[in-house]
């Protein structure tokens, strides 16, 4: 049984190799009651990241002096990764909701 | 206890401090504190948005109109769903003589000062709102919906008592 698991997560493997360069991922990340969720994504240059907003409030992703991503109440809104970098990223409106994003070279 | 906990939830900015029966607020009165402190803060924004030329300070308040009309335009409509009537209370009625004595406090300032005054207000209205919210109106409230909106507010008023603080900074 255990076997059989290895042999097919290797195929697995090989099949995802053999498909070439990765495709761009959305990575989504919800907002619920001021809190981002998974509070700690992983991206890959070229992903894109997807907020959606569950609160009646108007919430931002912002880094200071990088990105501010508005994300209007009960609306999603999107950004594209286009440089490798790790950080904390918070909401200027309700600067107790944070998170982190960790995004490296494809 | 109980009394000592609540004259000091509400003693307010400028000193008045409020000597609450030692009774902890029921449902209706809870909704009605929530509600008028509220309220407060957007009177207290649309004052700040005619007076004060700054721009983060104008943004800011802005911020406090849309996120305090939201929560009550929800605590409205919960009562509504729950039957619940907000009843007038003496803490209701302190918070809004309060606050009309700041209002009047802050009108004869202007420039630099009004700006100063208000965003150091707000953190302090806020702290204060939240230290009752704490100890006194979540503990005390009985229904689930009313309770779990009202720690959902403190998490926001919370968020703004911090926005607050990173706009007196850059007052600075």
């Amino acid at each position: 049984m255990l076997l059989k698991r290895h042999l097919w997560i290797g195929i697995v493997v090989v099949l995802d190799m053999a498909a070439g360069p990765a495709w761009a991922e959305t990575i989504r990340v919800t907002i619920d009651k001021l809190v981002f969720s998974p509070a700690t994504i992983k991206a890959k240059v070229g992903d894109t990241v997807e907020w959606v907003n569950n609160d009646i409030l108007a919430h931002t992703a912002t880094v200071k002096g990088d990105w501010d991503v508005m994300i209007p109440a009960g609306k999603s809104a999107s950004l594209v990764l286009d440089k490798a970098e790790s950080v904390e990223y918070y909401c200027r409106f309700h600067p107790n909701m944070k998170a982190k994003l960790a995004v490296t070279e494809p | 206890m109980l009394s000592r906990k609540t004259v000091a939830a509400f003693c307010l900015v400028g000193g008045a401090c409020l000597a609450q029966a030692a009774d902890k607020p029921t449902d209706p009165q809870i909704a009605h504190i929530a509600y008028t402190a509220g309220t407060i803060d957007i009177e207290a924004a649309q004052q700040a948005i005619k007076k004060s030329k700054n721009k983060d300070v104008v943004g800011f308040a802005n911020d406090m109109v849309r996120d305090h009309e939201a929560v009550n335009k929800q605590a409205l409509d919960l009562a509504k769903k729950l039957k619940v009537t907000p009843e007038d209370n003496d803490t209701s009625r302190a918070l809004t003589k309060a606050a009309s004595a700041q209002r009047d406090k802050l009108a004869k300032l202007n420039g630099a000062a009004f700006d100063k005054a208000y965003v150091a207000n707000e953190v302090a209205y806020h702290k204060q709102v939240n230290g009752a919210l704490e100890t006194l109106l979540i503990p005390s409230a009985s229904n689930a919906e009313l309770k779990s909106l009202l720690q959902t507010g403190l998490k926001i008023f919370q968020g703004h008592e911090q926005h607050a603080e990173h706009v007196a900074a850059e007052l600075k």
